[in-house]
């Protein structure tokens, strides 16, 4: 069996980083990149971008290296990707944030409102439903962070814990305040207005269940194969038929539901925030479905059925 | 076959046609904007000078020349169209923060808040914005008609170092002057209860918007002291407008 020679070049100043001989010729990148941590140990391999180009795209772990367009001496170049975070850590410290800070609000903690009103409580019972619901969803989310989602990529870079967590604790604390304060309105039309909020809401979460669950059982556990998703048993899937990323789409109705039961002006802007960010991703998403694969039915839109 | 390679190359034609007229539609568009612009700072500057040689004093000065700010000013958006569709190749980011940092100035702070018309403050930065428009606008028209005297980018690459600190000082002192009388009428704020279960006060954004220079300032003024090295030290460089 012939053996391989990897040679690994910093991609911007071309020096020779990394020389290993006798590489197997079914050895992975994954595999390589062990093998480069162990004489650079400060860049684990999950920081470490190795390509066939200085300038080009990323190689997979899964690559085979005699798969690759290189001769019996490969040469790659390596990017630093900058300190990694787990997407699990990410996701968890982003979720529990809201989590807590709305219950501070919501008990009226010390120093956030006048004095007189500390560990008071709210005589409106919407402002109790609506710190329900706010904790079951950021409580699902974490659930599912734990046990529902398999992420395609463990690590994200390191800054992006301070953006995401400002975006969420900030939105949180934002509507959270006005929600729980002393002098909030409930909504005009009362009950009616609440109780289809509700429906709303609850619907949207079991929708958005459904589709992790429905995602979820596309990958077998390990694994980061990605299939077309289509409609199951489940009748939340259905709408699978009309739109490529329903999670979004069940997500937005959340949210709305959320603003028509508080009726709060800041809770309406942080849906309209995270509705144009979640279109963002469908249509990356869907762009990236259609390229991969031919047969992608064509009736779906990104997020909004026939509109977005 | 033959027929179809010369329709291929006619499409091709045509397509270049297209983006040259397109392209020289978008450089007489420019050109006359800059021109238009050059003329009607030049045109405030006048009408300034003339305010103070007859009157002998500022107060009034804002008075007299506020229509003619408001317009100018605010048809500087249109910058920012111009990034968006690319014939200006600028950040619409960076075009957009500065457009607006102005339109803020001049609409939601001088404008609105009468009493603070006649500070100096006002006066200071009029005076520096006027001469950086009418140096930026010149600086551009010229670019554009490929004939840039020497003095024009002399003046648009040195003159910023003190006019940009200049003009902060100005608009800084003048949305703290501004301050007092925001406070007691209450302008542009929401209070609770209301039955959008919001607040807002305008006090305190015009302190976060003071506070916000702080970090905002020394990333503008490196930027140019940088375009500065490379602008005029002969390096060649890919234009681009700043």
């Amino acid at each position: 069996m012939k053996h391989y020679e990897v040679e690994i070049l910093d991609a911007k100043t071309k020096d020779k980083l990394c020389f290993l001989d006798k590489v197997e010729p079914n050895a992975t990148i994954g595999e390589i990149k062990s093998m480069f941590h162990k004489s650079h140990p400060q860049w684990y391999p999950t920081r470490q971008s190795i390509r066939l180009d200085a300038k080009g795209k990323s190689l997979k772990d899964e690559d085979v290296l005699q798969h690759l367009p290189v001769g019996t001496t490969a040469t790659f170049y390596f990017r630093d990707l900058g300190a990694q975070i787990s997407w699990v850590t990410v996701f968890l410290t982003e979720y529990t944030g809201p989590l807590v800070l709305y219950l501070m609000f919501y008990f009226r903690v010390p120093f956030i409102y006048a004095s007189k009103y500390d560990f008071s409580t709210s005589k409106h019972w919407v402002v109790h439903l609506a710190c329900m619901c706010h904790s079951f969803h950021f409580l699902k989310r974490n659930l599912e962070t734990l046990f529902v989602h398999r992420f395609s990529h463990g690590t994200m870079p390191l800054r992006n814990i301070f953006k995401n967590c400002t975006y969420y604790w900030g939105f949180a604390a934002w509507m959270a305040y006005y929600i729980n304060h002393p002098l909030y309105t409930p909504p005009i039309y009362g009950e009616q207005q609440i109780r289809l909020a509700l429906i709303l809401f609850l619907f949207c979460q079991i929708g958005n269940f459904s589709i992790h669950i429905a995602l979820r059982n596309l990958r077998p556990p390990g694994s980061k194969t990605r299939k077309i998703p289509y409609p199951t048993k489940n009748p939340f899937t259905w709408i699978f038929v009309l739109v490529s990323c329903p999670n979004y789409t069940y997500e937005l109705g959340s949210w709305l539901g959320f603003t028509l039961m508080t009726q709060c002006l800041p809770v309406a802007f942080f849906t309209l925030v995270g509705f144009i960010q979640m279109t963002v991703w469908a249509k990356g998403k869907h762009r990236s479905y259609l390229k991969e694969f031919r047969d992608y039915p064509p009736l779906r839109s990104p997020i909004l059925p026939f509109i977005l | 076959m033959a027929s179809s390679e010369e329709d291929g190359t006619v499409e091709e034609k045509e397509n270049n046609n297209k983006r040259r007229t397109k392209s020289a539609l978008a450089t007489a568009w420019l050109t006359f904007y800059n021109i238009a612009m050059t003329a009607g700072w030049l045109v405030l500057a006048i009408a300034m000078m003339r305010f103070y040689i007859q009157k002998g004093t500022t107060k009034g000065l804002y008075r007299s020349i506020a229509r003619t700010l408001k317009f100018f000013q605010t048809f500087a958006l249109v910058e920012v169209g111009h990034c968006a569709i690319g014939i200006v190749r600028t950040s619409v980011i960076v075009t957009g923060v500065q457009v607006c940092s102005r339109i803020f100035m001049v609409w939601f702070v001088t404008n609105s808040i009468r009493q603070i018309q006649s500070e100096e403050s006002v006066i200071l930065f009029l005076v520096v914005w006027t001469m950086t428009e009418i140096t930026r606008y010149s600086y551009y028209t010229f670019n554009l008609l490929h004939h840039l005297p020497y003095f024009i980018k002399w003046a648009r690459y040195n003159l910023f170092i003190v006019l940009y600190p200049l003009g902060v000082i100005g608009e800084l002192m003048t949305i703290y002057a501004a301050l007092p009388f925001v406070r007691r009428s209450g302008m542009y704020s929401m209070r609770l209860p209301n039955k959008y279960n919001v607040s807002f006060d305008y006090y305190y954004c015009l302190i976060i918007v003071m506070l916000s220079y702080i970090p905002l300032f020394p990333q503008l003024f490196f930027h140019m002291l940088r375009q500065r090295r490379r602008v005029l030290h002969g390096e060649v460089i890919v234009e681009k407008d700043d």
